[in-house]
């Protein structure tokens, strides 16, 4: 199995195939020791295991650029905001971090225009396809990736791709990915009462053990974080099960103006909590 | 590379301690700010904070940290003002069910303690009363996994009952108004916050019951020791000029 270094020289030598200068070369090994000594001062203290992120702002962003370019491309907020959950995925891995879960589509997202949805499911079939290329990041990060929420709903060829994916990673064994498509909490929950019923056979009664067995993000830790950008205070449905000892936080850009100093910031205000909700999270384990 | 290691160490710690000082000066000053906020508001200066409109506020719940909700004149002072502002119902919630074992102590100290009706405690159930013309309803952690594992059970014995059906024979389906169904039956069934306060050291709702909590806003507060009335009328105000997409 390679070692972290040893999967970021790879991705380094990914990024620099795209590279054509040699100054940006220069500037990108700068940039990977820089951050490599910003993460060990970070490392002093607790680093997340897992990170999850509504990724809020998309659509303000592209309307705000649009006021100033006088051109409004709908896609423009969506695929900025794909350039944003790269680098922070990237980012978190060299932190340390072992999971990542986005939010990128809701249920409740179906509600927008036909128009939209499409355009929205092509371009992340589009993107899926981009990272699972050869020459892709999930490659180059040995990243294993995992859809959760009600893939039926996707369109064909989207969730096709979604499970080329996941069956193309499955055997990976470095930090994991989770992208929620056509999620929601209760819908997850509501699954997961089905199958616990389902599976019932003789046993008297669906114990919460049964219900958290059954849930699309089984066998993964408790996120430590969710962050929500635009400054939004709600959790729209996402990860409302999971999240009993997760420091909620909502940083006000919008979400294609996330980067590498915010990322730093949540890291910094989740060490100053950790000691509480580990020992909230741990006095509820000892009563249980 | 050992003398590498005990050089760079101590430097890291010494790195990572001024980067907690700077995060502890930012969090400093907001408190700061807020303070002043919270000052000029309760001078009543500004005529947008006298009559706020709660109209979209319908339900409001309120997190407090179980060693907080142990002082009982707290939490009765912040229902106080919650009822003076004209809030109808607010979920108290407190992760031990500390409140729940409290509730009797609301009634007495309320100034008229037949405005106040209370159920007996029940550790695995909601209590509901009445108290200043305002509902309140007391939960704790019980009463949301374990709840939703009712609920399921509910289901479950409803499914085994109808087994002959033909649909049943393709296996469970169950709808999200079947969970509500279901949890309303089980005695669970209480209304989803518009509104949560968070008051404790950390923005966490601590196990809220997941099914309530699908678009509520939830707003951190700081320590209950601290709170001010100020700072709940903010948060309504800010509440009040809210919109919500849902998804769209």
């Amino acid at each position: 199995m390679s070692t972290i270094s040893e999967r970021f020289s790879i991705l380094q030598s990914h990024l620099e195939k795209n590279c054509k200068s040699k100054i940006s070369k220069i500037s990108g090994y700068v940039g990977f020791i820089m951050r490599k000594l910003l993460f060990s001062v970070l490392s002093v203290g607790p680093i997340p295991a897992h990170v999850a992120i509504i990724m809020d702002g998309n659509r303000r962003f592209a309307k705000r650029r649009s006021l100033l370019q006088d051109s409004i491309d709908p896609a423009s907020g969506h695929r900025l905001g794909f350039r944003s959950l790269i680098s922070t995925i990237q980012y978190s891995f060299e932190m340390g971090v072992k999971c990542v879960t986005v939010y990128a589509f809701s249920i409740d997202n179906f509600k927008r225009s036909p128009q939209e949805v499409q355009m929205l499911m092509d371009l992340m079939r589009e993107k899926i396809e981009e990272m699972s290329a050869e020459d892709g990041v999930f490659k180059a990060l040995d990243v294993k990736i995992n859809f959760w929420g009600n893939l039926e709903l996707m369109t064909e060829p989207t969730r096709l791709s979604a499970k080329r994916a996941m069956d193309t990673t499955v055997h990976n064994k470095g930090p994991e990915l989770s992208v929620c498509v056509a999620y929601t909490s209760t819908n997850e929950i509501t699954h997961a009462i089905e199958a616990s019923v389902r599976d019932l056979k003789g046993k008297d009664q669906v114990q919460v053990s049964d219900l958290e067995r059954n849930l699309y993000s089984a066998g993964c830790v408790e996120p430590d974080i969710i962050i929500r950008t635009s400054g939004e205070t709600r959790l729209s449905n996402f990860l409302l099960w999971q999240s009993d000892f997760t420091h909620l936080q909502n940083p006000k850009p919008l979400w294609p103006e996330f980067s590498l100093r915010h990322l730093v910031w949540a890291v910094l205000e989740y060490q100053r909590v950790y000691a509480y909700l580990k020992n909230k999270k741990e006095g509820i384990e000892k009563n249980k | 590379m050992i003398e590498a290691s005990v050089i760079a160490s101590p430097i890291l710690g010494v790195v990572f301690c001024l980067l907690h000082v700077i995060v502890s000066l930012v969090h400093a000053w907001s408190h700061l700010v807020h303070q002043i906020q919270c000052l000029i508001i309760s001078s009543g200066l500004l005529s947008k904070y006298q009559n706020i409109n709660l109209n979209r506020l319908r339900h409001l719940a309120v997190v407090i940290d179980s060693e907080d909700a142990k002082n009982k004149s707290k939490v009765h002072q912040l229902l106080c003002w919650l009822s003076d502002i004209g809030v109808k119902y607010v979920i108290l919630y407190d992760i031990e069910g500390v409140m729940k074992k409290s509730d009797k102590a609301y009634e007495k100290s309320s100034a008229n303690p037949s405005e106040t009706k209370c159920m007996d405690f029940a550790p695995n159930m909601p209590l509901i009363f009445d108290m200043f013309g305002m509902t309140v309803e007391i939960i704790s952690y019980t009463d949301g996994k374990e709840a939703v594992a009712k609920g399921a059970n509910y289901l479950c014995s409803n499914y085994l009952k109808n087994q002959d059906d033909t649909l049943n024979k393709l296996g469970p389906k169950f709808t999200e108004p079947d969970i509500s169904s279901a949890l309303k039956a089980v005695g669970h069934d209480g209304p989803e916050p518009d509104l949560l306060l968070v008051y404790g050291p950390a923005r966490c709702h601590l196990g809220f019951p997941a099914w309530r909590l699908r678009y509520t806003e939830i707003v951190h507060m700081g320590p209950l020791t601290s709170m001010k009335l100020s700072a709940v009328v903010k948060v309504l105000y800010d509440f009040s000029k809210k919109h919500q997409n849902y998804g769209k």
